[in-house]
């Protein structure tokens, strides 16, 4: 057992941090994983590819890069409602360093992406300390992001960007992962996120009535006024228990509020079960219900009614049903080359949008539906995910 | 009445300092955590394919943060 330091009056955390045993952690296998992801839903089609690979430089020691491509197309139903489309591709870019000495692992990394009308940079550094004797990891977290936001004017295939503002991000986060018994793992995690600067979506609107002399629709559209900070604290508390035989139950709840109102609640149930050393078999059932931010609305009264104003549907009142499969073969058992083993992960979710106060007026409005009557949004999204891993 | 915060950081100071004293000896030993150390039990077995999924999500709800988990059955990190 190490040295135990003692501060009069100090911090639990702190104290805890204090507690270590002598025997050394490992950092993860040497690992290099090809990605493919496909999301369609709500009119938006977007394609997704990745590589990436970590290795230990030394037993302490480790580098990860990863460099992800999202491509865009469709139009979703705030800009269908606008009459335009998207097309855009997203270049994520990451490296992360991560060192290990005795029971604590510090990870520091940096992440770049870029889109034409939108980059976004991050750097964070974050502390895991296993104790008591391995039953408990402590894990502490900062990030520090800024993001460059940007509209286009011009169209899909010939983009005119203007940039709009920028936005600073700080995400203090901790968590905490217990050992029960030997077959029940359970834990917390807090993350608080501030924000400041340009925090609404240039390309959705606000609408509000209009007689029908100065538009037919009997609305009219204007941007959205957003607060210039936000906070969010989200509590996730989650527990994985191994079955009398082979198999595992995950469950978590997910609380989340913030200062623009919104308050979210997201259950989750998760079922795992292996087949010999070669087949891994998942579902997932997860819901998701939130409350609208205190400025959104529908539909406001009069244009400039009150001081901040949003439409953006992330901001109403909304539920969504997951329902997943995941399945795992693993390859190469005994191995091949540097290759110590490989798997294969084909993955697929589909998710069931409803929208309780943001109104469908892509499809829907005058002679039929007045405004504020539209039946409300609501659509389903199907998300497939297929990669291999190579441990070496 | 209410227990003074003081008194209340006193006591928690003082148990935790007991225990560091007396070095909290692991309940759950290191050879009876096979099953804890099975890829099942792992909280982020595919850490890429969670990062995207909070990706979507963040994308098309309000709530963000507090996903994901460190620390696993094998005491490995």
């Amino acid at each position: 057992m190490s040295h135990k330091h003692i501060f009069a009056r100090a911090a639990v955390i702190a104290a805890l941090l204090l507690i270590r045993s002598t025997i050394a952690d490992v950092l993860p296998d040497n690992r290099a994983d090809v990605f493919y992801s496909k999301y369609s839903g709500g009119g938006m089609d977007i394609t997704g590819y990745s590589a990436t690979a970590r290795a230990k430089i030394t037993e302490n020691f480790a580098v990860e890069a990863n460099y992800f491509v999202d491509k865009i197309s469709g139009a979703s139903i705030d800009v269908l409602s606008q009459a335009s489309t998207i097309k855009d591709e997203r270049k994520q870019k990451s490296g992360t360093l991560e060192y290990l000495h005795d029971k604590t692992t510090y990870t520091a990394s940096y992440i770049s992406s870029v889109e034409r009308d939108y980059i976004s940079e991050t750097a964070s550094f974050s502390l895991s300390q296993s104790m008591f004797g391995d039953l408990t990891t402590l894990t502490l977290g900062f990030a520090d992001t800024h993001n460059t936001v940007g509209e286009n004017n011009g169209t899909a295939d010939a983009p005119n960007v203007a940039w709009v503002g920028h936005a600073l991000s700080r995400a203090y986060s901790g968590g905490l992962s217990q050992i029960i018994t030997k077959n029940f793992i359970a834990g917390v995690n807090v993350q608080v996120i501030t924000d400041a600067g340009y925090l609404a979506n240039p390309y959705r609107s606000i609408r509000y009535l209009v007689s029908t002399d100065v538009n037919p629709k009997g609305y009219a559209l204007a941007s959205q006024v957003y607060p210039d900070t936000h906070t969010s604290t989200a509590v996730q508390v989650q527990a994985k228990y191994y079955l009398p035989y082979r198999a595992a139950v995950t469950a978590l709840y997910r609380y989340y509020t913030d200062t623009w109102g919104v308050v979210g609640n997201t259950y989750e149930l998760d079922y795992t079960h292996p087949i010999r050393d070669k087949w891994i078999f998942e579902g997932r059932v997860r819901y998701y219900k939130q409350s609208a931010a205190s400025f959104y609305s529908d539909l406001f009264p009069f244009a400039d009614s009150q001081n901040f104003t949003a439409r953006d549907q992330n901001l109403a009142a909304l539920d969504n049903t997951t329902i997943g499969a995941k399945v795992t073969y693993a390859f190469l058992p005994d191995g091949w080359r540097i290759f110590k083993r490989g798997t294969v992960t084909a993955d697929v979710s589909r998710i069931r949008f409803n929208y309780l106060d943001f109104r469908n007026i892509k499809d829907f409005g005058l002679p039929q539906y007045e405004p504020g009557d539209e039946p409300l949004y609501q659509f389903s999204a199907t998300v497939y995910q297929l990669y291999l891993s190579m441990y070496f | 009445m209410r227990p003074r915060p003081i008194l209340l950081i006193a006591t928690l100071s003082g148990a935790l300092l007991l225990c560091s004293a007396c070095s909290i000896q692991p309940w759950v030993k290191p050879y009876e955590r096979d099953r804890l150390a099975d890829p099942i039990m792992a909280w982020d077995r595919d850490a890429i394919s969670n990062a995207y999924m909070d990706h979507i999500r963040e994308s098309r709800e309000g709530s963000r943060g507090a996903t994901g988990g460190a620390g696993g059955g094998c005491g490995c990190n």
